[in-house]
Order: C-alpha cells, then structure tokens, then sequence
C-alpha cells in the first residue's frame, strides 16, 4: 500500500501557503479575527456556524475549507472512510481562560454554553466533519511541539485496516499570542507526484518556505 | 412593546454572534430554530442565559421552553409578562 499526500496547506503569519506556493497574506498589522474574516470572504465558504467557533476551530475549519476546495471527498470517497487526525500544543488554553475569565465572579455567574463547547480541542475536528459530513475515525493529539513521528503510524496501522482511506491531518495551534495550521491530504493511491507519508516529508512539507 | 422587540433583536445577534444577520433581517414572528435564524440546541442555552442575565427572567417550566423561545416575539411577550 501507498499512502500518499495529495495535497498541503500552511496558515501562519497572516500568510496562506498551499502546496509549498504562497497564495494569500495579509498585512502584518491584521489582528487574527479580522484575518480570519477576510479569509471566510476571500474563499466565499458561507457557512454562518463559522462566526460561533472559538479561535482555534476557526483556523482549523478555514484551513481544511481552503485545503479541501474542489477536493470533493465525498463524492470519492465513503463518508465513514474520511478521517481527519490533528495535533495541537496548547489543546483550548484561549478559549479555557476566556470561560475562566467569564466564570470567575461569583457575583456575576452566567456560563456561557457557546463558549463551553469548544474547551475541548477534538470540537475543531467536529466543526470539520459536521460541515463536510466525514464520518471516519478522527483522533486529537497534544504534544509539546509538532511531532508527525507521533501520528504517522497511527495513521498508516488506519489505512492498513481499511478503517480509512483517505484522511485529513496535521497540526492546528491558537493562542493569543500566535497560530499555526498546517493540514495534508493523505490517500491510499499512487498520485503522480504524491508525495510519500512519512515523517521525514511531512516534517519537510511542515517547515517548508519558499 | 415594539421598542423591546428591537432591543431582544440586537441582543440576540450580539449574544448568538450572528455576524452577517442585521437586526431588520430577522421577522419578529419567523421562528427562531429549523427555519428563520436556524438556531441550535446551543443557542437555545445561550438565549436562556441572555434572558437571565439581561432581564433576570428564567424559564421556570423547561416544558414551556420551546414555545417561549420560538420568535423573538415570544420572547419579548414571556419578559413582558413576568416584568
């Protein structure tokens, strides 16, 4: 079997890059929700859930709406077979200290239940199957820093089992301070010019600039 | 009454994050789940604390939930009513 990557996306410094090619970048003085915002216009995704989704599933939903524009995975593809792997480094930290934050007076208590949901990093993966229907095995890894030696096997040992045959991956992380999304498309077939999954290209794919 | 309806629809895009929806946008009798705004189960919730927060109203009967919550009429009605 040949598991190979179609296809790849990295989102970071207001800067998209697909495929090693940069393709869009704002200016360095665009905070990240009006980026995130000029992101949803530019690839017309009219999906109006996006405008609830915390920080981190929002970068996360954006990279996967950019990554999968055309790729019609559905229509290839059983539903149950799609499956989509992130990692993350620092899970939901943005969106826990801002429940904390709204929490934190006794005196003035009101949760709020749109905030709670996403204080769960795997929501990211379920505003990307909700949207596009994926119904596969999906799997959210924390980890220090990127590591794909982590998730590779886990993901090939999925094809192998036919549990998958075609499935997004890669690494979302949000906090205030900075992000980075780098999403593959990685498939059980010979492309030309597929590009191996192992840990070794995506790694090169993941710190890849032009 | 009418000057509630207005302020319960900006309230609402506000607390809902509704960002593309204005408030003429939204027909005070359309209902607000399924069809009109299609809001979830979530927003639901989120209406409830909005209600409470805002109005200090809670809904003290869940069964009657779905019929306080179907427009923003409704909505305006059960404040006024328990105001």
């Amino acid at each position: 079997m040949e598991i190979t990557i179609s296809k790849y996306i990295k989102i970071e410094n207001n800067t998209i890059w697909l495929n090693g090619e940069k393709v869009f970048s704002a200016g360095p003085d665009t905070d990240f929700g009006t980026f995130m915002k000029v992101l949803y216009r530019r690839y017309a995704v009219k999906y109006l859930k996006f405008f609830k989704m915390d920080n981190l599933s929002k970068l996360g939903f954006l990279a996967s709406e950019i990554l999968l524009a055309g790729q019609g995975l559905v229509k290839h593809y059983p539903n149950d077979k799609i499956g989509v792997f992130l990692s993350n480094s620092n899970s939901t930290l943005d969106i826990d200290q801002q429940y904390y934050d709204l929490i934190k007076d006794s005196d003035n208590y009101f949760p709020s239940p749109a905030l709670f949901v996403y204080t769960l990093p795997n929501i990211m993966i379920g505003e990307i199957c909700i949207k596009n229907k994926f119904r596969g095995e999906s799997a959210t890894f924390i980890m220090k820093e990127y590591d794909p030696n982590i998730t590779v096997d886990y993901i090939k040992n999925l094809f192998l089992q036919n549990k998958i045959k075609v499935c997004i991956a890669g690494f979302v992380d949000y906090t205030k301070d900075n992000y980075d999304a780098f999403l593959y498309l990685a498939e059980n077939t010979e492309l030309l010019n597929g590009i191996a999954h192992n840990a070794e290209n995506i790694n090169n794919l993941y710190y890849q600039r032009e | 009454m009418e000057e509630l309806v207005e302020k319960l629809k900006k309230e609402i895009i506000e607390q809902l994050n509704l960002e593309e929806i204005e408030p003429d946008d939204i027909d005070p009798a359309t209902p607000l789940f399924d069809e009109g705004l299609g809001l979830d189960s979530i927003d639901a919730l989120e209406l409830i604390v909005l209600l409470e927060k805002e109005y200090g109203q809670k809904i003290e009967d869940p069964k009657k939930g779905k019929e306080i919550l179907y427009s923003v009429n409704t909505i305006a009605e059960f404040i006024r009513k328990n105001s």
